[in-house]
């Protein structure tokens, strides 16, 4: 196997790595830099995160961001699972197509198109723009892709444990929560994580859906970005993918012990 | 092991399972489809109806900014004349102005080629990642992945700090001596370019990497025992075996670029035309709410096509993976 591992594949993944985690690297290095301008190295300095926590709206704003994605991703989750269990068990009914449709769709669609539209239903049925409208919009566009993540571990999961389940008389609801949400917890959870960080990255549709005293931080990131690169962002940056960093390597620790533990079970069980 | 031999065991067919609880079950049953399907309906079918139907409404001085609107209290009649209020004058208006018809056109041009660009740079890295030793494939999947979960206007705004004319690309190629004027990059298309294949790579590598690492190498080890070059090898195995990889990549790639604000926003300056932008400043700097549904509405039928043939790709993918 190594012998077809030629040195080009290796010089390409290489390079490929390195476009992909440059500038990350740099964002993070210049947040530590003591000048104001943040392409010159001045010598290291923490003082941008103390100047960070004394800025209060940019606070407000991650308080507000933290809430709307750890609601818009639970929603989003059990909504998501639920999509991705009607697409997945029931091969057959009324509209199924239409809703498949609206599955996928959201996935790819241009995110202005998205956040104009919720806008204007907003506006339509008279809901006042801010925290809520926020919410349900993240829960909208991001139980698509719990669903297509849920819905990919949901197609090689062994049915006859559920139909066996069921033929002993357990009721479909108990079904799923003893038999099939174990199994694939795993998809669920890095649905919800895919969930809050689709929250906590989003941009423009926040932009369309909130109102004034719900401004993501995102929102707040980008006002500023637009006046001039600064080492304050640059902070704040570095905060955000350190959270998200510690998230997904904890998740895949989690995730790798738990298959560790289920295969040991199965030898077990095999043996016994 | 266990599994098999339950699933054997005779079992009842699911119209035989005991009287109790059926119409229960049923009811749940139902719930998983009804709910989400609901949600999606209002949230997501109905918003789109009501851009087209403000699309087709006049600009008004009011709150909200458009007119007519919806009166159901006025009853049918009154809905009737609304409807007669309908026109498409923004449509005409749309099509009438080169700049509008220039950010459509410009928009697809920007797409489709960072979309070749990102194939480009993505296929070299997915193939080295599906013929990379078993044990190391985890990690390099994660690698991908990762840069993904972190923000997107952060990635973008990495890169106004790299390539501004000050910025670190500039310092590093005069202080190699490569250049000694720096390349202005920020703020024109290359930027552009530069920012979308960089936040969209992802999309684009792990398709590919699942459609190369299901091919089975010992053809291509087979055409170059019986003296087929190793170019024609990978034209002719390869790549038609990596199809459905390049086209869902691409389509990923295509369709939100296309409608992208973020991007050409903050790193394409004020003289370059997306339809992504166009719409947000006709929304948020004119308050056109009419004219911003009609772009939205044009932009959605352009992406159609390439949306349904995604549609296609995917419920493929489902039926191969049954």
């Amino acid at each position: 196997m190594n012998a077809t591992w030629s040195r080009f594949n290796i010089v390409s993944i290489v390079l490929g790595f390195a476009f992909l985690y440059l500038p990350i690297v740099l964002l993070i290095i210049f947040s530590f830099n003591e000048s104001k301008l943040v392409t010159v190295w001045a010598g290291f300095s923490t003082k941008w995160y103390g100047e960070l926590f004394r800025n209060q709206s940019l606070m407000d704003a991650a308080w507000v961001t933290a809430r709307v994605g750890v609601l818009s991703a639970t929603f989003a989750t059990i909504l998501g699972t639920m999509a991705a269990l009607a697409l997945t068990r029931y091969t057959r009914f009324r509209g199924r197509v239409l809703f498949s449709g609206m599955v996928f769709a959201p996935l790819v669609m241009p995110e202005v198109i998205t956040g104009l539209s919720l806008l204007l239903l907003f506006v339509a049925i008279g809901l006042d723009r801010g925290f809520l409208t926020v919410t349900l919009a993240h829960i909208t566009f991001s139980m698509c892709f719990v669903a297509v993540v849920v819905q990919s571990r949901l197609m090689t999961f062994d049915r006859s444990l559920e139909e066996a389940a069921m033929d002993l008389g357990a009721t479909p609801v108990k079904t799923f929560f003893q038999i099939t949400l174990p199994v694939i917890l795993p998809a669920v959870i890095s649905g919800w994580m895919l969930a809050f960080t689709l929250s906590l990255d989003d941009l423009v549709i926040a932009s369309f859906t909130s109102g004034p005293g719900a401004t993501t931080l995102p929102m707040k990131i980008y006002s500023q970005v637009r006046l001039g690169v600064t080492p304050e962002i640059n902070a704040a940056c570095t905060i955000l993918i350190g959270i998200v960093a510690t998230g997904v390597i904890i998740a895949s620790l989690v995730n790798k012990r738990r298959e560790v533990q289920r295969l040991r079970d199965e030898q077990a069980a095999n043996r016994g | 092991m266990a599994e098999t031999t339950l699933a054997t065991a005779p079992s009842a067919s699911p119209a035989a399972v005991p009287q109790q609880g059926t119409w229960l079950a049923a009811l749940t049953g139902r719930l998983v489809i009804i709910i989400p399907y609901a949600w999606l309906l209002i949230l997501f079918l109905v918003p789109f109806l009501i851009v087209f139907k403000i699309s087709l409404s006049q600009t008004a001085i009011a709150m909200p900014p458009y007119s007519p609107t919806f009166d159901l209290s006025a009853g049918i009649t009154g809905l009737w004349e609304s409807f007669r209020e309908f026109s498409f004058d923004n449509y005409l208006w749309l099509t009438d102005d080169p700049l509008y018809v220039n950010a459509y056109v410009s928009s697809v041009v920007i797409a489709a080629i960072s979309t070749f660009f990102a194939l480009l740079i993505g296929f070299p890295i997915a193939y080295g990642m599906a013929r990379a030793p078993a044990t190391v494939r985890p990690l390099l999947l994660m690698l991908v992945i990762l840069p993904f979960w972190t923000s997107f206007l952060i990635r973008v705004y990495a890169w106004i700090g790299i390539l501004k004319p000050e910025g670190l690309l500039n310092q590093f190629l005069i202080w190699t001596g490569i250049i000694d004027q720096p390349l202005i990059i920020l703020n024109t298309h290359t930027a552009i370019f530069i920012g979308i294949v960089y936040s969209y790579l992802p999309f684009m590598v792990l398709p590919l990497y699942s459609a190369l690492e299901k091919m089975d190498y010992s053809l291509i080890e087979a055409a170059q025992d019986l003296g087929c070059p190793p170019i024609s090898a990978f034209w002719k195995i390869t790549f038609p075996l990596a199809m459905p990889g390049i086209v869902a990549g691409c389509l990923l790639v295509f369709i939100p670029a296309t409608g992208e604000f973020v991007i050409p926003d903050l790193l394409g300056g004020s003289q370059t035309l997306m339809i992504g932008k166009t719409l947000w400043n006709e929304f948020f700097s004119n308050r056109d709410w009419p004219v911003s549904s009609a772009v939205a509405v044009i932009l959605l039928l352009m992406l159609v096509v390439p949306m349904m043939f995604f549609q296609q790709a995917q419920a493929k993918a489902q039926e191969q993976g049954r």
